[in-house]
């Protein structure tokens, strides 16, 4: 790789590359520390209770003493498990995890014991491709994990999360696509400064929306949660791990959760860049204040993965994978088009910005026809739906609506009366005398 | 980097010989494992080992690709039928061939050693020239390569992701089952449940007012019978049901006497 386009990248000393490993391996470690306790306290108050607030001051300590409970716990290993993969598991899931953040740029450049150093690991063409790789490598933790618990519900939590990752993953890769194609790199440090004079969240809004809803399919985060959901799947691919490889996954969910944040930041919200009303400040794109910016972005996002858990139910996994499939993937392809299309336009052809205005009036236009015709075409079905329930309503209706939902009692039977008369009046019992109900489970069944 | 092939710094001979011996390791394990899961990590990690060699010769785009695409895609869906169809199935070691097994081995030597001599005498003497020119010729690596296959190779490009939607669609095509009406909607479903026989809501479970909480014995109901209801339909189909000890009813019935008295 050539020294002059990555200007300062790849020529720090040993000791600095040491540095900045342990650092980012360091503020991870705390990062998943901090949103644990972040998120136990913001859903506590959005389910109207306190939280951990026992441990330390307001309860910062309560994680740091969760995870040192995890590991001294007792190790409970299935006899059916395959143990070298069941072993290497949680390794690749916590490895990769940690990886991806090598590449996510932090500030600009500054001096660390006089030697001047951009405040990011290392940076190179393909950076952004490099987090897809270590992502897409993070799953075979989850899969693998899942096959060699030689049990049911991890194996099943396994598929799905296979299959769930590698769908959100193409949506994800779509929706870089066009930031690609605006930043003119794949360079994680160019495109933040590609974003100086407008954040790509704003110019590439529909990319940014894609990115951040496949985001959350990617982390297996709430309402997405399916390869862990709890209520069918016990824990998923977790369920036979126990102490310290237990903690390994739990650490990686949360440095992915911050991880894909990043990417979102750096890709999306000018990275370390300052936001509007600061960045009129001179000083306010330079030393370490950007780290503070790139923080709080961080911590936005992540406060949105929080806020979603708390307030989002769980969808259903075959209406997850067709609005992964279905949506996400063709609106990302068309939007690709439109981008690619505009931006062809402006290179090759001699267009100007009346031209493209135009254009774009012409297309808004056709769009809002568009959605005439869909409404149009919406409100015949509701029309024609109106008419089917008006004709049910005019049926006799059937209390018990042939046992649904509640199946009648023996011996009980409902007065026949039309629905809209019933409208707020209870359901009239015949018959009072009602027998034990557990005569009749018998009756049915003996 | 217009060195020849045999100045190489420390850095990247250390990278060499790590990733080298990984990788011959990955498709060595590949071989000789027994499990299809095993054999499939083993030939992921050749494939990471690759794509590290790849971005080590100045080649970063290829090895991303090869572990988005091959290690992340490809030997998932592997992964993903295997663990579907035999999970624990492995392979036999019975030769089905008589001297199969020697044969192969001394002709994966032959030629093992053919390659490597063949190839290596002919780039002994071979330095790579050009690299420069060509990165710089349309500014870096990945856009030269994008150039190239949106110029000079654009029909291949095409055709080629030609064929591999060809083989997407004949893949569904196959798997696609047509539906001849809508799918029942949960409405529907749940009215189906409770229009038929039986009990509508939970079964009573097993093993409930008894001394035993094992699944094969029935719950008993107040009047001191057991409900069939509470075992699982194997179980009764096969007989598995244990005798009630009534000593437990009579038990709970005097004590609640007692209690009402």
């Amino acid at each position: 790789m050539t020294g002059s386009q990555f200007g300062l990248f790849g020529q720090d000393p040993w000791w600095m590359v040491l540095l900045k490993a342990v650092a980012i391996f360091v503020m991870l470690v705390v990062l998943t520390l901090f949103t644990i306790w972040w998120e136990r306290r913001v859903v506590s108050r959005m389910q109207n209770r306190i939280g951990p607030n026992r441990v330390g001051p307001a309860g910062l300590l309560q994680s740091l003493m969760d995870g040192i409970k995890l590991a001294l716990k007792e190790e409970i290993i299935p006899k059916t498990a395959h143990l070298a993969v069941y072993w290497l598991a949680p390794v690749i899931s916590a490895t990769t995890a940690f990886m991806a953040f090598a590449v996510i740029p932090f500030g600009p450049t500054v001096s660390i014991f006089g030697v001047e150093t951009p405040l990011q690991l290392t940076d190179f063409p393909v950076s952004v491709l490099y987090v897809l790789a270590i992502a897409s490598i993070g799953i075979y933790g989850i899969v693998l994990a899942g096959w060699s618990s030689g049990s049911t519900y991890p194996l099943l939590g396994g598929l799905r999360s296979s299959a769930q990752m590698i769908s959100y993953e193409i949506a994800m890769g779509l929706s870089f696509v066009a930031v690609f194609l605006y930043a003119g790199s794949m360079s994680t440090s160019e495109i933040v400064s590609a974003q100086q004079p407008i954040w790509f969240a704003v110019i590439l809004l529909p990319s940014f929306m894609i990115y951040v809803t496949s985001m959350v399919g990617e982390t297996n985060r709430a309402p997405f949660d399916l390869p862990e959901a709890e209520g069918e799947l016990v824990g998923g691919f977790h369920t036979e791990y126990s102490s310290l490889k237990f903690a390994l996954f739990f650490l990686a969910e949360y440095i992915n959760m911050v991880t894909v944040s990043a990417l979102a930041t750096t890709l999306f919200l000018g990275g370390w860049l300052a936001p509007w009303p600061l960045s009129l400040w001179e000083g306010a794109n330079q030393g370490w204040w950007p780290l503070l910016w790139w923080l709080v972005k961080v911590q936005i996002f992540v406060f949105g993965f929080i806020w979603l858990r708390g307030t989002l139910p769980r969808l259903r996994y075959d209406q997850f994978m067709k609005f992964g499939w279905k949506l996400l993937i063709p609106v990302s392809i068309g939007w690709i088009m439109i981008v690619a299309a505009a931006r062809a336009l402006r290179n090759d052809v001699a267009i100007g910005n009346r031209e493209i205005l135009a254009g774009g009036a012409v297309i808004i236009v056709l769009l809002l026809l568009a959605t005439w015709l869909i409404q149009a075409r919406q409100d015949r079905k509701a029309a024609a739906q109106e008419q089917v329930e008006a004709e049910s309503a005019a049926r006799p209706f059937d209390a018990a609506s042939g046992g649904f939902p509640v199946p009648p009692l023996p011996g009980q039977e409902f007065t026949y009366t039309s629905r809209r008369s019933l409208a707020g009046a209870t359901t009239i019992v015949q018959d009072a005398s009602v027998e034990p109900a557990i005569t009749a489970r018998e009756g049915d069944h003996g | 980097m217009t060195d020849t092939v045999t100045d190489v710094n420390t850095g990247e001979a250390v990278v060499f010989w790590v990733c080298a011996i990984l990788a011959v390791a990955g498709a060595a394990g590949m071989v000789l494992s027994r499990k299809a899961v095993h054999s499939a990590l083993w030939i992921a990690l050749t494939m990471i080992n690759l794509a590290v060699l790849y971005v080590a010769n100045s080649a970063p785009f290829l090895g991303m690709v090869q572990v988005i695409v091959y290690t992340g895609a490809v030997m998932m869906l592997f992964l993903f039928v295997l663990m579907i169809v035999g999970v624990d199935s492995s392979d036999s070691l019975i030769e089905t061939i008589k001297g199969q097994r020697l044969a192969a081995i001394l002709l994966v030597l032959g030629i093992g050693t053919m390659l490597v001599w063949g190839i290596g005498n002919a780039l002994a003497e071979t330095s790579d020239i050009g690299l420069e020119e060509a990165n710089a010729a349309y500014g870096g690596n990945v856009q030269g390569i994008a150039n190239l296959i949106f110029t000079k190779y654009l029909i291949a490009f095409e055709v080629t992701s030609a064929l591999l939607i060809t083989a997407a669609m004949g893949a569904m095509v196959l798997a696609h089952r047509e539906h001849w009406s809508p799918p029942p909607s949960q409405r529907e479903l749940s009215e189906q449940r409770f229009s038929g026989d039986g009990v509508k809501g939970n079964l009573p479970n097993p093993g409930v007012f008894a001394r035993h909480n094992a699944v094969g014995t029935p719950a008993l109901l107040p009047d001191g019978s057991t409900s069939e209801a509470s075992i699982p339909e194997p179980l009764r189909a096969r007989g598995d049901v244990p005798p009630i000890d009534h000593t437990d009813v009579d038990e709970v019935q005097q004590i609640t006497e007692g209690r009402t008295e």
